[in-house]
């Protein structure tokens, strides 16, 4: 019986070290190779004209992911032609949100047109290589010979009710700044929202 | 003529518990609150009708006011929920708990900036809890048991 229990230990630790701080300004970020609602393949390596991606983790669900999804779409509309494309990431698990399932990842996105690919990360293996721990959370990356790097990390602005006409935009400050082969002023910012359903142990 | 009638008629329906009132509250005012109780054990709880582990906790948390209630004990819970939804959500769930005063929803412009003034290592995840007491502060983003928030709330006396 004991056996048992060290086995289960071990592997909460070994989950709970799945689970690393989000990847941080100028860290290379993995490529990506999740199916999308469309039932493609979708990667990173697909698109040889970006310069970047705007790589959003979100969800159906969470409140958060939903006063943001217009914002997506947006952000998506604006700067794909630009050379940032949105890639939308769900990193939830459907046993433990329901609501995330692919079948209905398949079916918002359908509904609101989404212009982007919304990617299922099955396993969650994504998720926890980027440390994403909210919905909505971003990571802005640039492309360069050997892969991709890291550029800014955070919300995608300050004000989740949209009711702030000043609101700071910080995804849009850091792709205007890319754009201009500058460095993003501010290149971190807290991830606010509903955090990420982790598989359940066991 | 009309807003004295309705003012009345409110008053009413609050004496019989009917009507659950939730401030709005700045962190200036809930800072100005903090010190003006330099004798009081201050536990501030920050929820969200949309967060679980939030509201699985928020019994104890009145519970253990409940239970501490002759001690200098003041427990101020304040939702980060959107304003749109004070009406929607926020005050029907706070019907069906077992207290009436301190109830505040967070009315402020930058959630980048009051989560740093709230607590400098708060990733800004729910539920979050701070104890102050005297200028102490301890700052906790997790979900408590009962047995917890006890322990934690003899640790800062």
């Amino acid at each position: 019986m004991k056996i048992y229990f060290a086995i289960a230990a071990s592997l909460l630790i070994l989950f709970a070290a799945a689970q690393q701080p989000p990847l941080t300004p100028g860290k290379v970020a993995p490529d990506i190779k999740l199916i999308s609602v469309s039932d493609k393949t979708i990667s990173l390596n697909d698109y040889p004209q970006a310069k970047g991606f705007i790589i959003v983790f979100t969800c159906n669900t969470c409140p958060y992911a939903k006063a943001y999804e217009q914002r997506i779409i947006e952000l998506n509309n604006h700067y794909a032609s630009l050379g940032f494309p949105v890639i939308a990431i769900n990193p939830n698990d459907p046993a433990v949100s329901p609501g995330d399932s692919f079948e209905k990842m398949k079916a918002l996105a359908k509904s609101r047109n989404y212009t982007f690919p919304y990617l299922f990360d099955e396993g969650q293996i994504v998720t926890a290589q980027y440390g994403a721990k909210n919905t909505p959370h971003v990571f802005v990356v640039t492309k360069n010979n050997s892969g991709y790097i890291v550029e800014y990390v955070g919300a995608i602005d300050n004000d989740t009710p949209d009711t702030n006409p000043d609101k700071t935009k910080y995804v849009e400050d850091a792709v205007n700044a890319l754009l201009q082969n500058n460095k993003p002023a501010v290149s971190s910012t807290k991830a606010i929202g509903c955090s990420v359903k982790w598989k359940r142990a066991g | 003529m009309r807003t004295l009638l309705l003012v009345f008629f409110l008053l009413i329906f609050c004496r019989t518990a009917l009507c659950q009132t939730v401030n709005l509250i700045t962190i200036d005012q809930l800072n100005q609150r903090i010190s003006k109780g330099l004798d009081t054990t201050f536990v501030i709880n920050f929820w969200a009708t949309w967060c679980s582990p939030c509201k699985k906790e928020l019994p104890y948390f009145i519970q253990f006011e409940n239970d501490y209630k002759k001690d200098k004990l003041k427990l101020l819970l304040i939702s980060v929920d959107f304003k749109s939804v004070i009406n929607s959500s926020v005050i029907p769930y706070l019907k069906k708990i077992k207290k009436r005063d301190d109830l505040f929803l967070l009315d402020e412009k930058s959630e980048q900036e009051y989560i740093d003034r709230v607590d400098k290592n708060w990733s800004g995840a729910l539920p979050a809890t701070l104890f102050i007491k005297a200028g102490n502060r301890k700052f906790f983003e997790n979900d408590f048991t009962y047995l917890q928030l006890v322990t934690e709330y003899k640790n800062i006396q």
